[in-house]
């Protein structure tokens, strides 16, 4: 099965605001895919949708050959996200919480596991420090540690560098695209930084007011609009679209 | 706290008024309502815990099943209350002379049908929270308040005004107090007031459950998992 992720004619309303429109992509195992789109594109609501926080009006959604909407749960456990939107408990240690999370996916040898993780997220020397004395960006570190914790085959990443130092982001786009090689794993990528998706990713789906509105990798985009960078072609697409 | 004040009241009252606290009931009935109290706070605690530090999105997309967050909820709820509570009621025997554990197998019976009381609350209020977000805060502790006058705790169902008892024997707590006022006082055991309660307490149980399931559908049809937090 080469197709991980598939969604036909996913729409989502708000009362009468259509924040998804008619989305159909699909994510090929081992790619790593960029979502992108200005405020109120739809990526975070996509990202929901597929995550199962958030109930798609119509449409289907298959993970892993599984209708996700009717079922999710048994997609769940090969899958995984992180996002600034959310946080792990402040008052549990590193340590804790990814226990606490290893256990939710019903991981065996857990410790090692935990330790595992602490080791590759370079989490060592604050392994027993509460989650709310860390900087932002060993918090991010913890969050991609928690995304990872099950060795996901499909990695849901909603805006992975944002507001972080340049060095952290670097290690992590470094980081990412060693864990897809290695694991052939699938990871969608909302982002706002286009050298990010540049760098990383294989394909890129711009989504406008909801609806995907270019698809290919970045080469082809960039050949397509003439352009150099894909920020040019970002603006090229959304200026269209507003216009 | 609860247990201090009421403890003395207690002795002011067997001094002036022995019967208002004969056989210990004043400081058994408020040690066993905090049974109820503690229990829904600690389970709505827990939950309002994990909203606080916006942590509701990762626990969902975790193969966690909303059935599996409240039985963790539950039995959470129930260490706290047993943690608060034991050495509530061990402190009562040296200080007021007073042991709920005398009441024996009964006991037992008041303290799981007032904690089942409590969770029945907690999961409509946890429903409410996941729905409505932290403004709703304010009803983790104005609930159980709520439901105290009509629980009949310090006073028989026959106080009540008439339009006020046919409420009171709507309420599963009513008939736990009258069962307790039944055994400390007169000793004896009312099990037909405990079955009452029960199954009062199964139906708000069962309500409860379908509250938090529906809230939490509304919150994923409204995107509400996501945006929960401080």
């Amino acid at each position: 099965m080469n197709v991980v992720l598939k969604t036909d004619q996913l729409s989502k309303d708000f009362g009468s605001t259509r924040a998804v429109d008619d989305l159909s992509i699909e994510l090929n195992r081992g790619t790593i895919t960029a979502l992108l789109g200005g405020n109120g594109a739809g990526k975070t609501t996509t990202l929901s949708m597929l995550l199962g926080l958030l109930l798609p009006t119509a449409g289907k959604i298959t993970t892993f050959g599984y209708d996700f909407v009717k079922d999710r749960y048994p997609a769940l456990g090969r899958m995984n996200f992180s996002s600034p939107y959310v946080d792990l408990p402040q008052r549990l240690t590193v340590r804790e919480n990814l226990t606490v999370y290893a256990k939710l996916y019903g991981l065996k040898n857990i410790k090692n596991t935990v330790l595992e993780m602490v080791e590759t997220f370079r989490l060592e020397d604050f392994i027993d420090r509460r989650v709310r004395k860390l900087s932002a960006g060993q918090k991010t570190r913890l969050s991609l540690a928690k995304a990872l914790i099950n060795n996901p085959e499909l990695l849901l990443l909603d805006e992975p560098t944002a507001s972080l130092d340049p060095v952290t982001v670097a290690w992590i786009r470094e980081f990412l695209q060693k864990y897809q090689v290695e694991r052939k794993a699938t990871i969608l990528l909302a982002s706002h930084d286009m050298k990010e998706v540049e760098q990383l990713c294989e394909n890129v789906l711009l989504l406008s007011r909801g609806k995907l509105v270019e698809e290919g990798s970045p080469q082809d985009l960039l050949k397509k609009y003439d352009r150099k960078t894909l920020e040019e072609v970002f603006l090229d697409v959304s200026g269209r679209k507003e216009n | 706290m609860q247990l201090i004040i009421w403890g003395f009241v207690s002795l002011h009252f067997g001094k002036n008024q022995p019967e208002l606290s004969a056989s210990g009931i004043l400081i058994s009935v408020v040690l066993v309502w905090d049974s109820l109290f503690r229990s829904h706070v600690s389970y709505t605690l827990s939950f309002l815990e994990e909203m606080w530090s916006r942590n509701l999105g990762n626990l969902f997309v975790a193969p966690l099943r909303p059935w599996e967050l409240m039985l963790a909820l539950s039995s959470i709820s129930m260490i706290r209350t047993l943690i608060g509570m034991i050495p509530a009621a061990l402190l009562a025997i040296p200080f007021f002379g007073v042991s709920v554990f005398e009441m024996g197998f009964p006991l037992l019976a008041f303290f799981f049908n007032l904690v089942f009381t409590g969770w029945a609350i907690a999961q409509v209020v946890t429903g409410i929270l996941i729905r409505y977000g932290l403004g709703a805060e304010s009803l983790t502790w104005v609930i159980p308040f709520m439901i105290a006058p009509v629980s009949c705790i310090y006073y028989p169902l026959s106080t009540l005004p008439p339009w006020l008892q046919d409420i009171a024997q709507l309420i599963p707590t009513s008939y736990v107090f009258e069962g307790m006022r039944a055994l400390l006082l007169e000793g004896q055991w009312r099990g037909d007031l405990l079955q009452k309660a029960f199954l009062l307490n199964c139906f708000y149980f069962s309500c409860g459950l379908c509250v938090f399931l529906f809230a939490f559908r509304s919150a994923r049809k409204h995107g509400l998992l996501l945006q929960t937090g401080e």
